[in-house]
C-alpha cells in the first residue's frame, strides 16, 4: 500500500499541526484530568468495609497532581482562542449555560478538595468537603461531556439572532444525545481512574475493590456509548457518517476493541493491573480519535471547518514556536513530577522501603535484653 | 468578568509572591539548620497551597469568560493577543507541577531539588503574571495590526506582545504582588507578635516577610510614576479621569481627593498643587494636559469611579512606602522589631492595604480604559456576548467566590492559630542506643 498515508492522515498545514495539539491536550486532558474527576467518582460511591481506606487511597492518588493535570484543560481553551477564534467564539457563545455550570463544578471540586486537605480540623473537614468534592465531581463530567455532544451533533453552528431563547441557548445543549455523551464522559473518567487505582492500590483487599469498580464501570462505559451511538442517528447524523467513513476510520474501531476487549480480560483475570491500565487509557485515546476523525475537516460539523476558523499564519506559527518551546520545559517537569509520585522503584518508595527495614532494626535492638 | 476578576487578582497576587517567602524561609533553614524557619516554610507552603488552588480554579473561570462575556473581543483580538495567554498556559502549568513536587516531595526528594522546585514555583509564577498583564496592556496600548474595513490584517502577534504599556505595566503589576503579600504577612506576624505568640517564630516570619516586602514597597512609587507618564503619552482621557482634570491648560494643578461633578464638569473639595501635573506627567511645569472638556462625552470614561479609585491606590501606596521607610530605618538600627510596638501596630494596620491598592489600581486602569475594551478599537459594549441575562450568571459566580473568601480566610485563619509552641522537625532523628548490639547482625 505505497499511497496509504496520503490517503488517511490530513495534509499538514498550520490550521492542522495546532488543531492536532490541541487534540493532543484535549485527550491528556482526559486521561489525567478526567481520571482525577473519576476519584472524585469514588469518593462519592465509596462503599464497603474499607471505606475509608478507598478514600486515602484516593486522597493520596489526586493530591499532588490535580493542579498539573487541570491546566492541560486551560491550554485547550487559550490554544482554542488563539489558533481558532471564529470556533471558540461560536462554542462560548451557544454554550454559554452549560459551560458556566461546568466551571462552577470546577471551582468548587478543585477548592474543596483543597480545604479538605488543608482544613486543620480533619475530622470534620472529612464530611463537610467531601460532599462538595464528591458532587462537584460527578457533576461536572457530565456537563463536560454535554458540551462536546453539542459541539458533535453540530447545533453549536447555528446563528442565535432570531431564535428563542430557550431554543438557542437550551435546546441547543440539552438532547438526548448530549444526555448520553455527559453520561458517557463520566462513566470514561470513572473507569480511568478505577483501572489507575487499581494499580496504585496497596493491598488485596483494596485491590479487589478498585478492580470490582473498573470491571462495573467498564460495563457502563459500554452502556452509555451504546447509547450515545443509538442516540447519534437521531441527534448527530453526521458523526454516525463520519465514524464509518473511510477504512482508516474502521481500523481504528478494530484497534479501540481490541484494547478495551485487553483491559476487561485483565480485569476478569485479575492481572496484571499495569496491562490493563495501559489498555484501558489505549481504548479511551481509540474512542476520542474515533471522535475527532467524524468531525475532520470541520471544528463544529458542517458550519466551521479547521482552515475557516483558523488565525492568519502569522498567529499559528507563532503559537506553534511557543509550544515547542513551552514543550521543552513541559515534559521533563512533568516527567518529573510523575516519576517521584508515580514512578514503580519511585524515590519515595525506596524511602518507604528504607524506613521499614529501618523501623524493622529498631523493634528488634528494642526487643534485645 | 469584573467579579472574577476581582476575586482572582489577590490570589494571582498571593500566588505570584507567596513562594518567593516559602523559599526564602528554607533557604533560611538549609544554611543555619534553624527549625523555626523550616516550620514556617512549611506553614506559608500550606496557605500557598490554599491560595494557589482556589487561584487556579477561578483563573480558569477566567479564560473561559473572556469567550463566554466578550466573544467579540476573542473573535478579533485572539489571533493578536492570545500568543501571551498561550505562553502564560505553559508558564502556569510548570507552576502547577513544580508546586506539587514542592508542596507534596518534603520527603521525597533531596533538600537542594526541593528548595530548587520552590525557585521554579516563584519565578513561573511571576512569569505567568508578567504575560497575563502583557496582554492586558496591549488593550490599553494595541499595537501589531492594522484596522481595514472592521477587520485586522497585517497581524503580528510580537509586536503586539512588545506594546509600550507592557514594560511599566508589568512592572507595577509585579511590584505591586511583592510589596501587598509581603507587607500583608508582615502584618500578620506582627499581629502575632503584639499578642505575645511564640516570639522567635513570629519574629523570624516578620524579617523575612519584610524582606520581600519593603524593597518592592520602596520602589512602586517610581514604577507608579513610569505608569502614569505612559498613560499622559497614550491615554489622555484616562489621565484626565484619573486626576478628575476638565480644563486643557499649561500649569495644571495636581489635584488630590475632590469629588468630580461629571455634570457640571468640574471638581470639587481638592487640594490643588498649581503645575505639578504637568510636571509629574510631562516633566515641565508649563506642558499641557488635555482635559475631559476636550474629549467627547462618548468617549470620556466614568469620571468619579476612576479618580477616586486612582486616588486610594496612590494614597495606600504612598502610606506602604512610608511604613516601609519606617521599618527599614528599624531594621538598620539593629533594633529589636518585637520591642517596636507602634510599628507593629503599623504593619498590622497595613494589612489589608496593598490589596485594597491593588483593586484599586485595577479599577483605574479598566474603568479609565471605557467605552473602550480596546483603547481606540473596539467599545466594551460592541464585545459583549449576544445572550439576554447575564445578571444571572454574574450573581452565581458573586455568590460563590464571596463564599470562597470567607472559607479560604477561615481555612488560613485556622492554620495559622495551630502554631506549636516549640516547633519541631519532620523526622524524629534516632538517638543510638547507648552500647551498640555488636550481635544485631
Amino acid at each position: 500500500m505505497p499511497h496509504l498515508l496520503p490517503d488517511v492522515l490530513p495534509p499538514l498545514t498550520l490550521a492542522n499541526a495546532l488543531a492536532a495539539l490541541v487534540i493532543v491536550s484535549l485527550t491528556l486532558y482526559v486521561l489525567f484530568g478526567g481520571a482525577d474527576f473519576g476519584g472524585g467518582v469514588w469518593d462519592w460511591l465509596a462503599s464497603g468495609p474499607r471505606r475509608r481506606q478507598q478514600r486515602t487511597l484516593i486522597t493520596d492518588a489526586i493530591g499532588p497532581i490535580w493542579e498539573a493535570n487541570h491546566v492541560w484543560l486551560i491550554l485547550v481553551v487559550v490554544l482554542l482562542f488563539t489558533g481558532f477564534p471564529r470556533a471558540y467564539a461560536a462554542v462560548s457563545v451557544v454554550l454559554h449555560i452549560p459551560l458556566t455550570l461546568m466551571l462552577v463544578g470546577i471551582v468548587l471540586r478543585g477548592s474543596a478538595f483543597t480545604f479538605r486537605t488543608y482544613d486543620t480540623r480533619r475530622a470534620s473537614a472529612g464530611r463537610r468537603w467531601g460532599r462538595p468534592f464528591a458532587m462537584a465531581s460527578v457533576v461536572t463530567p457530565v456537563l463536560l461531556g454535554m458540551c462536546v455532544g453539542a459541539i458533535a451533533s453540530g447545533e453549536v453552528g447555528r446563528p442565535v439572532t432570531g431564535r428563542s431563547f430557550a431554543d438557542a441557548y437550551l435546546w441547543s445543549w440539552l438532547s438526548p444525545f448530549t444526555v448520553a455523551c455527559g453520561l458517557l464522559s463520566l462513566s470514561v473518567f470513572a473507569y480511568l481512574a478505577a483501572l489507575y487505582l487499581w494499580v496504585e492500590a496497596k493491598g488485596p483487599g483494596l485491590r479487589a475493590d478498585f478492580r470490582q469498580r473498573a470491571a462495573w464501570s467498564a460495563a457502563a462505559v459500554f452502556a452509555t456509548g451504546a447509547t450515545a451511538l443509538a442516540t447519534a442517528w437521531y441527534d448527530a447524523p453526521k458523526i454516525i457518517a463520519g465514524l464509518v467513513s473511510s477504512r482508516w476510520a474502521i481500523a481504528l474501531h478494530v484497534a479501540t476493541g481490541a484494547c478495551a476487549l485487553t483491559a476487561i480480560w485483565t480485569l476478569w483475570r485479575g492481572r496484571p493491573a499495569r496491562l490493563g491500565r495501559i489498555a484501558g487509557a489505549a481504548q479511551v485515546v481509540g474512542m476520542l480519535f474515533g471522535w475527532y476523525a467524524s468531525m475532520y475537516p470541520y471544528v463544529i460539523p458542517d458550519t466551521l471547518t479547521i482552515e475557516a476558523s483558523a488565525a492568519p499564519d502569522v498567529t499559528l506559527r507563532l503559537v506553534l514556536g511557543a509550544c515547542a518551546v513551552g514543550t521543552v520545559v513541559l515534559l521533563p517537569s512533568l516527567w518529573y513530577l510523575l516519576r517521584i509520585f508515580k514512578g514503580a522503584g519511585s524515590a519515595f518508595e525506596r524511602l518507604e522501603k528504607a524506613t521499614g527495614e529501618y523501623e524493622a532494626v529498631r523493634t528488634s535492638i528494642a526487643e534485645l535484653p | 468578568m469584573a467579579m472574577s476578576l476581582a476575586f482572582h487578582i489577590v490570589f494571582a497576587v498571593i500566588g505570584i509572591a507567596m513562594p518567593v517567602l516559602m523559599i526564602l524561609a528554607e533557604r533560611r533553614w538549609l544554611r543555619t539548620g534553624d527549625p523555626v524557619a523550616l516550620e514556617l516554610a512549611k506553614r506559608w507552603a500550606k496557605g500557598t497551597a490554599v491560595l494557589f488552588a482556589v487561584g487556579a480554579v477561578s483563573g480558569t473561570v477566567l479564560s473561559f469568560e473572556l469567550g463566554l462575556l466578550w466573544p467579540g473581543f476573542m473573535e478579533w483580538a485572539g489571533p493578536i493577543i492570545g500568543m501571551p495567554f498561550s505562553l502564560e498556559g505553559f508558564a502556569f502549568f510548570t507552576e502547577a507541577i513544580f508546586l506539587g513536587i514542592y508542596l507534596y516531595g518534603w520527603d521525597r526528594i533531596s533538600r537542594r531539588a526541593h528548595l530548587w522546585s520552590g525557585v521554579a514555583v516563584a519565578v513561573s509564577g511571576a512569569v505567568s503574571g508578567i504575560f497575563v498583564v502583557i496582554a492586558n496592556a496591549w488593550m490599553n496600548a494595541p499595537t501589531g495590526f492594522r484596522v481595514v474595513d472592521g477587520q485586522a490584517v497585517d497581524i503580528d502577534p510580537l509586536a503586539a506582545m512588545a506594546t509600550p504599556a507592557a514594560f511599566s505595566q508589568t512592572l507595577h503589576m509585579t511590584l505591586a504582588a511583592y510589596a501587598a503579600t509581603g507587607l500583608a504577612a508582615a502584618g500578620v506576624h506582627a499581629w502575632f507578635l503584639l499578642r505575645g505568640k511564640d516570639r522567635t517564630f513570629h519574629t523570624v516570619a516578620l524579617r523575612i516577610a519584610l524582606m520581600v516586602g519593603i524593597p518592592a514597597a520602596l520602589v512602586q512609587p517610581v514604577s507608579g510614576h513610569l505608569s502614569a507618564q505612559f498613560v499622559a503619552r497614550h491615554q489622555p482621557a484616562k489621565l484626565a479621569a484619573m486626576e478628575a482634570h476638565w480644563e486643557t491648560q499649561p500649569h495644571a494643578p495636581l489635584r488630590i481627593g475632590g469629588w468630580p461633578d461629571e455634570a457640571r464638569e468640574t471638581t470639587r473639595w481638592s487640594i490643588e498643587l498649581p503645575g505639578m501635573l504637568s510636571f509629574l506627567a510631562f516633566d515641565r511645569t508649563d506642558a499641557v494636559v488635555t482635559g475631559l472638556r476636550d474629549i467627547p462625552r462618548d468617549e470620556r470614561p466614568p469620571v468619579a469611579v476612576t479618580h477616586v479609585a486612582f486616588q486610594v491606590m496612590v494614597a495606600l501606596g504612598t502610606m506602604m512606602a512610608a511604613v516601609s521607610v519606617w521599618a527599614l530605618v528599624t531594621v538598620l538600627r539593629r533594633r529589636e522589631l518585637v520591642r517596636e510596638r507602634w510599628l507593629l501596630r503599623a504593619l498590622v494596620v497595613m494589612t489589608p492595604a496593598g490589596f485594597i491598592a491593588v483593586e484599586a489600581g485595577w479599577v483605574t486602569t479598566e474603568v479609565g480604559r471605557q467605552p473602550w475594551i480596546i483603547h481606540g478599537v473596539m467599545k466594551t459594549a460592541d464585545a459583549v456576548t449576544p445572550m439576554p441575562g447575564l445578571a444571572v450568571p454574574f450573581a452565581l459566580f458573586t455568590a460563590l467566590y464571596v463564599l470562597l473568601a470567607i472559607v479560604t480566610t477561615i481555612i488560613l485563619g485556622r492554620q495559622m492559630l495551630v502554631v506549636p509552641k516549640t516547633p519541631t522537625t519532620t523526622r524524629p532523628v534516632p538517638t543510638p542506643p547507648a552500647t551498640l548490639p555488636v550481635a544485631a547482625d
